[in-house]
């Protein structure tokens, strides 16, 4: 069934066609038509789950945990302040191995009281041990949804499906909806090694001593490795059912490529077009859109960004003190491979909602040839000194 | 023939709580679990925040207790015990009783918004508070179940607590939730029947317990029963039970109220008030005993 929906709406639908069993959120702009449309699909029985209108984000968080332990299927959606407010128990979710999937919308976070998008509130997030996809279309929202159910529950790791603000979260496009029972034969039910129950009780997260503790996080280290492969493996099966394939990275035209542009989000989508009108100018570029950012998909840009002469990463965000967060990420990934190691640029955009057009690709491409290696730290596209 | 005096039990002997764990000697917390989980059983289903609680259970791969625990942040009791509940149902297990079991810190302080949002959505879980009036698990440090006159690690005895304990289960009236009780371990049998009360009542249930901890409290181990009865005979922390928030049923009232004095003596955390400080503490006890005498006279039960 295809429809036309917004963003927001595609995050529900996914965790309709997932069969979320436990749903706990709090409304915050721009994630409120999320929990709306889940509400309505509640009370009208298309989903049979328990929806908890809990007081705040951390509760959400907290009682999504402590269903998913119970055994039940958990989703909650939420946006920056409110991804702030739940950072405790995102470290509890995954320290817990509780696969809860949570939609959060990228919203710039305050102050200033901004509504629009950017990437400092999930990325401030990229420590806490959740699996991140950032999704550039509705569609891709909607089926990250359900493969993230797949793929968290047969590691026992949280994912967070994020799309950006207004840029996704309030556009329509088209979205081909499959049917409840392929959906189903895709995800089986949620059957977690061990479970909470007074049949067979234990403890679960007490008091654990420096002889344990170091094991329990080696573990999560070592199943976080066995994502990409696992998204791999997920993402074609899902190309099988439904002809599309959700992969870790998009790449675009990145082959004879003279640069490519590192992207993520609907900037990812942008570049695109920037890259179709400067090859219409005679610029060989190409885009890499990263979409799982955790865990970081090292074997895919070690083999994509080689290829380029210049690699320019483009980071909606930026790291305090530091550099744009895909900027650090892409190049320690390729530190110390001394041949085929182009040199990376690295480029802040578009914070706080300011456009990304594809004439910013250009003017960035043009930067980015125009020197053999960057001779600033990060460039700032744009913005009034 | 001989007649056989037997010994009638007013409390089951079933244990759901073994030895070896990790409490202090005299520690009231440990006989309000007890007590409480005979009174609901097997099928029940803990969720312990941080507190003295999350140590008293004992480390991991050990646990002194035969009910799963989950143990959960420390602000996120009920909201944890809200989600379990949810979660179980979802899988079939419509049965088992989801307690929400916290300290006065995780109840009072900073667990009080997730309860609050608990009980006004009237979720079915009883909710527990074993109140040992301070942050005991971090070091004794204040709460706001403090009570007037109290030293701990943050209120030095130059600058002794000087508001009153919050009033908590006025608090919980005020969500109109179907039943609450205070209770005490000094008094096992009426600790008993309220949490065998609370299992059978549908909705969001508050029990505040009471609980004499005599490392934070500079009192003797041996005297932790004694106290629990003193504190209800001088009508400190008086025993009763509200339904719906409107009917206040006092469950014990003393022939004879009984002066703070001797109850302050026993404890280090009160030894340096001086008898005007304990005359100023008697005259906010009266205040509350007869506000809780009027509350039950509206709209309740005397005993
Ligand atoms: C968010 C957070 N802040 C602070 C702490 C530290 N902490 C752990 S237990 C505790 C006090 C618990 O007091 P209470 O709830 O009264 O239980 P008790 O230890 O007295 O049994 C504190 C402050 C924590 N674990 N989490
Ligand atoms: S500090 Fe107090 S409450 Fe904690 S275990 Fe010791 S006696 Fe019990
Ligand atoms: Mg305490």
């Amino acid at each position: 069934m295809k429809k036309v929906i917004m963003g927001n709406h595609a995050l529900s639908w996914g965790a309709q066609l997932g069969r979320a069993q436990v749903i706990a959120a709090y409304p915050i702009t721009p994630q409120t038509q999320v929990v709306e449309l889940l509400s309505e699909m509640c009370a009208s029985k298309t989903l049979d789950a328990k929806f908890i209108k809990v007081e705040s984000e951390h509760s959400a968080m907290a009682a999504c945990i402590a269903a998913s332990i119970a055994g039940a299927r958990t989703f909650t959606a939420t946006s920056a302040q409110g991804l702030a407010l739940m950072h405790e128990l995102l470290h509890w979710a995954s320290g817990g191995r509780n696969p809860v999937v949570m939609g959060n919308i990228n919203r710039a976070m305050a102050p200033g009281w901004s509504i629009w998008t950017d990437q400092n509130d999930s990325l401030s997030q990229r420590d806490t041990g959740w699996i991140q996809f950032y999704c550039s279309s509705n569609q891709e929202v909607m089926d990250t949804v359900v493969q993230a159910f797949r793929v968290s529950e047969e590691l026992m790791i949280p994912s967070m499906v994020i799309l950006d603000a207004f840029a996704l979260s309030h556009t329509y496009e088209v979205v081909d909806i499959p049917d409840q029972d392929k959906v189903d034969g895709y995800l089986p039910p949620f059957k977690p090694p061990v479970r909470l129950t007074p049949s067979d009780p234990h403890a679960f997260g007490g008091l654990t001593s420096p002889e344990h503790y170091f094991e329990l996080r080696y573990k999560l280290q070592k199943d976080m490795e066995k994502v990409p492969d696992l998204v791999e493996e997920t993402g074609r099966e899902y190309e099988k059912l439904f002809g599309r394939y959700l992969g870790q990275v998009e790449d675009y035209r990145c082959d004879d490529a003279e640069i490519i542009f590192v992207t993520s989000g609907t900037a990812g989508y942008t570049a695109r077009v920037g890259v179709d009108q400067l090859r219409q100018d005679g610029i060989k570029a190409g885009n890499l859109r990263i979409k799982m950012f955790r865990p970081f998909p090292f074997a895919k840009v070690r083999e994509i960004l080689p290829r380029a002469a210049k690699v320019a990463v483009v980071d909606r965000n930026i790291s305090y003190g530091h550099h744009g967060v895909f900027y650090q990420e892409v190049k320690s990934a390729l530190y110390g491979r001394d041949h085929d190691r182009p040199p990376v640029f690295g480029y802040i955009t578009g914070l706080g909602g300011r456009d990304i057009m594809p004439e910013t690709f250009k003017e960035m491409a043009r930067m980015t040839l125009a020197k053999d290696k960057p001779e600033e730290d990060i460039t700032w596209m744009g913005v009034k000194r | 023939m001989k007649k056989e005096k037997t010994m009638k039990l007013s409390l089951p002997t079933d244990e759901l709580m073994s030895s070896g764990h990790l409490a202090c000697q005299g520690c009231a917390a440990t006989l309000a679990m007890r007590y409480v989980l005979k009174a609901l059983g097997q099928k029940t289903a803990l969720c312990i925040p941080a507190c003295c609680w999350s140590v008293i259970d004992g480390p991991f791969p050990y646990s002194s207790l035969d009910v799963p625990i989950f143990h959960c942040a420390f602000e996120t009791a009920a909201s944890s015990a809200s989600g379990l509940k949810a979660g179980l149902e979802m899988v079939g297990d419509t049965e088992t009783t989801v307690v929400a079991w916290a300290g006065d810190g995780g109840t009072f302080d900073i667990g009080i918004q997730a309860l609050s949002g608990a009980a006004e959505r009237n979720d079915d879980i009883i909710y527990i508070c074993y109140d040992n009036e301070a942050y005991m698990n971090t070091g004794i440090q204040r709460s706001s179940a403090t009570p007037l006159g109290a030293w701990t690690t943050t209120t030095p005895v130059k600058h002794f607590k000087n508001r009153p304990k919050k009033d908590i289960d006025a608090i919980m009236a005020a969500h109109r939730i179907p039943y609450q009780a205070t209770a005490n371990t000094s008094y096992p049998e009426d600790l008993y029947k309220k949490a065998k009360k609370a299992k059978d009542i549908k909705g969001t249930r508050f029990l505040h317990i009471y609980a004499p901890c005599p490392t934070g409290w500079k009192s003797r181990p041996e005297d932790s029963i004694k106290l629990g009865r003193m504190v209800v005979q001088n009508c400190i922390f008086p025993l009763y039970e509200v339904e719906d928030g409107e009917k206040y049923t006092l469950n014990i009232k003393p022939r004879e109220k009984k002066p703070i004095n001797d109850y302050f003596r026993l404890q280090g955390r009160f030894r340096h008030l001086k008898d005007e400080d304990l005359k100023l503490i008697q005259e906010e006890v009266d205040r509350n005993w007869e506000r809780l005498l009027k509350k039950v006279e509206i709209g309740g039960q005397q005993p």
